[in-house]
């Protein structure tokens, strides 16, 4: 047995004799891989959440204002006699957007797999500070509960839309959910903004300080490079969505006029003057933008070292892949304009931003080549984490090519707050990262648990998903160039729209499948945790530090001394080697050539 | 093991592992992450209010007609008040240094000396600044406010301020208050300014030498002064509230932007200094009982250092946009 599964069968008896008692081992943790362990799984709950959130909107959009047994069940008063409310369509959508972007795919993807993986890529025996390692994540469980929490508001919980845009936020009477609901909101992301801080630092100067003998900069694994830029643009980015938020709540409570100028509910003159919804946007999207890297980058990180393990070939343009990754975080600041082309900025602005966004499709496509050549003539293991990290590069790929469209602001104008951009967001960073994040979780369970997991619900797991997300998103291109709008309750009063009745069905139908069989991985994922098949010490045969520590939890991660680091990861099918892996930490032959340095 | 004795190529390398590249404790460099992250929620601050102003750029009030006043002294002296304030925090700056370079030197009784100077500086810092929200909260001239929401000041015809109080007569008036019959009892009520819009038309008709000044500047950045036919006109047919002082309403001066982003970003720094000065007590009471004599390293008074020259410099930025362009 694990010593997992070991001590939780002993806990009772004889765990307070332990070094670690059960609360500092399982709850109060500042050991890195266990904090993993709790972003995902919180990260996991939040998820399950937040799909079947899309998985009821989906229904009102495909069947508007029809009775439904679940809505009846799960909404309660907001759906009577089982019919859907338009305030908490809204509601949904909104508080969708926020879990899937901010606690399922930033702090699930790169909470977990940033404090799973840079101790032990790295070669170091825990995060710099594990106290505020573990307060971290802490922070993110309180966001979590605060978030969970403000569903069940009675006026309902925040409706603005996850971009949550004055005077919808900021005005507590503009709506149900603009009460409590969106205080709420509030503090749970302010929270949340110090949980990633918090995070962030830690990361980054573990990375500076931490990395063992011979892990030069230049030898660092692309994972960790990926996590490393990611934590740089959260300290740079997040702090701006915190300016915004304090600057809202003054507006919500406080009377300020930051966010309003002049407006009127109800023949009554407000009293708010002079102020602008479009900084609030400015200041909103100066974070919204680059966290579409913090939830990318982790994942394209976790496919480039997959796809090197599982072809068998050393990565392709290693060099080029850290420039590409430095190059997108560096773009990533300046580029937030493109999703205001239509906000009544500038338009001399909006071709700024349109030069600058279009820019970022050089590293972009610096990654997608060097994914495609590192796989070309590989030795492919078609293994789970294998087929997710193709999936990724494929749905980058798609989702990428209307990223050019929606860059351009002659052409966004268009097709700006259409399905096409649901189209093109989910499929370049929803199910990229979370992709992205299946890849991680099959590829390293065993490291995580010490077992495997079956790899053939994994296939059932993949093939059903990567069938689903292409067709609820795929015909989600069309409608939109059919000009259907996003986030309406419902599309039956517009006859221009009566044609696209039956693709919204067939839309929802995948969605609901897909959603299900997501099923297929949580049981995958909970019965291995305890019964699935033990792992060997390194199962994919990798090159990276994580697999020389034993797979047992071990606080401090190797028993003896921490190995050095004589290459690069990625010494692949590498001439005069019996085996076609060399870990890091094997020295050079006699005149054997160091390949990337 | 065989790989203590091979090399890993990477030896003399700053970057190559095993070591610290900057030279820095990872709490060192937590601090100064702490501090890019922090500068970036100020700077979304200062961006919001240069594009706040920005709007403005004709109408925004002028900060040497708003800082004039002086503890103790009557009179007009713009900007001295802060220029002393910030003299002070910048001396506290100097102090944290000398504090920093005697922990270097392991010199326990000068980091006391100088750690508590530095407390001193923060809280004449932090006492200033309430006396100047005290200060800017109350007003001085008195205004009225229009429909529109713009401001209108009074001068006499050399241009000087003129006070409401110099020529309007307050007539004396209960306030009805609200009764539990009127069933609004448990409302609580601002309170009223000092004249009525009637009390200030009425004082402007029979001082023949007042005249009503704009928000609006001209060419020159002067605020532009309307004829004695004009502003009995503007009060007359826009005059809708009487205001003195400045809150987050209402702002005498001009915009009530000026106002919300005046208290909002000093308060915040503000803030920052208060936690400043309570962790600088802390480090303050950690010296005096020796806990870093005995660790023989001084670093957590370098750290808070860092963050103290940060406020610091935060604050030159702040001064800067507020108070003198």
């Amino acid at each position: 047995m694990s010593a997992h599964a070991d001590t939780h069968a002993h806990e009772d008896d004889h765990g307070h004799h332990h070094k670690e008692t059960f609360v500092t081992k399982y709850i109060f943790s500042q050991d890195h891989k266990m904090i993993a362990k709790q972003y995902l799984i919180t990260g996991t709950i939040m998820g399950v959440i937040g799909v079947l959130m899309s998985m009821m909107f989906r229904m009102q959009i495909a069947w508007p204002e029809e009775p439904n047994v679940l809505f009846e069940a799960l909404l309660g008063k907001w759906a009577p006699d089982g019919v859907m409310d338009a305030d908490i369509y809204l509601a949904l959508v909104t508080i969708h957007g926020t879990i899937m972007v901010f606690f399922v795919l930033t702090a699930g993807l790169s909470g977990t797999f940033s404090n799973l993986l840079i101790p032990l890529q790295i070669g170091a025996r825990d995060m710099a500070s594990g106290f505020l390692n573990m307060i971290s994540y802490w922070l993110f469980f309180l966001s979590s509960v605060i978030m969970v929490l403000s569903l069940f508001v009675e006026a309902g919980p925040a409706a603005a839309g996850w971009t949550i845009y004055p005077p919808l936020s900021a005005l507590p009477l503009a709506q149900g959910g603009s009460g409590m609901g969106m205080t709420l909101w509030l503090v749970s992301m302010a929270i949340f903004i110090a949980s990633s801080l918090l995070g962030s630092l830690n990361y980054i100067v573990t990375v500076i300080n931490l990395r063992t003998k011979g892990m030069s900069m230049t030898r660092l694994p692309l994972t960790i490079w990926a996590f490393f830029i990611t934590a740089i643009i959260g300290v740079i980015s997040f702090p701006v969505l915190l300016s915004a938020a304090l600057l809202l709540i003054m507006d919500r409570s406080f009377g300020t006029s930051f966010f309003l100028s002049d407006i009127f509910i109800q023949g009554e003159v407000l009293h708010y003057q002079g102020g602008s919804p479009v900084l609030f946007e400015h200041l909103f999207w100066f974070l919204g933008h680059p966290e579409v890297y913090i939830v990318l980058l982790p994942a394209l990180g976790i496919t480039s070292e997959i796809i090197a393990t599982n072809s068998r070939k050393p990565i392709f343009g290693y060099r080029a892949m850290v420039a590409s990754i430095l190059a997108i975080a560096f773009l990533s600041t300046i580029v937030w304009g493109h999703h205001m082309f239509i906000s009544g900025m500038n338009p001399f602005l909006g071709s700024v931003f349109t030069f600058t966004t279009l820019l970022i499709a050089i590293p972009s496509a610096v990654k997608a080549f060097n994914y495609i050549t590192t796989l070309w003539k590989g030795n492919l293991q078609m293994n789970p984490a294998m087929l997710f990290s193709i999936g990724l590069v494929s749905t980058f790929i798609t989702g990428g090519l209307t990223g050019i469209i929606l860059g351009d602001s002659a052409l966004d104008i268009n097709v700006h707050d259409t399905y096409f951009v649901v189209a093109h967001f989910h499929l370049v960073m929803g199910i990229s990262a979370l992709y992205g994040m299946f890849a991680g979780i099959y590829h390293w369970f065993p490291r995580m648990f010490g077992r495997m997991l079956n790899k053939n619900l994994g296939y059932i797991h993949f093939w059903v998903t990567a069938v689903c997300a292409y067709g609820v998103f795929f015909p989600m291109h069309f409608i939109g160039m059919a000009g259907l709008p996003r986030r309406y309750y419902t599309n039956s009063n517009f006859p221009l729209f009566d044609d696209l009745a039956n693709v919204n069905v067939i839309i929802t139908i995948f969605a609901l499948v897909g959603g299900v069989f997501q099923l297929v991985f949580l049981w995958n994922f909970f019965y291995s945790i305890f019964y699935g098949k033990k792992s060997v010490e390194n199962p994919w045969k990798s090159n990276t530090l994580e697999w020389t520590a034993s797979l047992k939890h071990i606080h401090g991660n190797w028993p003896g001394e921490i190995p050095h680091v004589h290459r690069w990861a990625y010494d692949y099918s590498k001439p005069g080697h019996e085996e076609d892996y060399v870990p890091q930490h094997i020295p050079l032959k006699d005149g054997e050539e160091e390949l990337q340095h | 093991m065989s790989t203590t004795v091979v090399n890993t190529g990477t030896e003399g390398k700053t970057w190559g592992g095993g070591n610290k590249p900057l030279n820095a404790s990872y709490g060192k460099m937590m601090m100064w992450f702490f501090i890019v992250s922090d500068a970036l929620t100020f700077s979304g601050f200062l961006a919001a209010y240069g594009f706040s102003r920005f709007k403005f750029i004709d109408s925004w009030p002028i900060a040497d007609e708003v800082f004039t006043h002086v503890p103790f002294f009557h009179g007009n002296y713009p900007m001295i008040y802060v220029a002393f304030m910030t003299f002070i925090l910048i001396m506290s700056s100097v102090t944290m240094v000398l504090a920093v370079d005697a922990g270097h030197h392991l010199n326990k009784a000068k980091v006391t000396l100088y750690m508590f100077l530095t407390i001193i500086g923060g809280l004449i810092f932090v006492g200033s600044q309430a006396w100047e929200w005290a200060t800017f909260i109350k007003g001085d001239f008195g205004a009225i406010q229009t429909k529109g929401g713009n401001i209108l000041q009074f001068v006499d015809t050399e241009g000087q301020r003129v006070a409401l109080g110099d020529f309007v007569v307050a007539e004396h008036k209960d306030r009805t208050a609200h009764e539990r019959k009127n069933g609004l009892w448990f409302v609580s009520e601002g309170t009223l300014p000092t004249y009525t819009v009637e009390e200030v038309i009425h004082g402007l008709e029979t001082h023949e030498n007042v005249l009503v000044r704009t928000q609006l500047l001209d060419e020159h950045g002067h605020k532009t002064v309307l004829s004695r036919e004009e502003s009995l006109k503007q009060v007359k047919e826009n005059g809708k509230l009487v205001v003195e002082g400045a809150n987050l309403h209402v702002n005498e001066y001009g915009s009530p932007l000026f106002a919300d982003f005046f208290f909002f970003i000093t308060g915040f720094h503000g803030f920052h200094v208060f936690s400043g000065v309570i962790i600088n007590i802390i480090i303050f009471f950690n010296v005096i009982l020796g806990t870093y004599e005995k660790r023989k390293s001084y670093e957590m008074v370098e750290k808070v250092g860092l963050y103290w020259h940060f406020v610091d410099l935060v604050w030159v930025f702040v001064f800067t946009f507020f108070y003198l362009v």
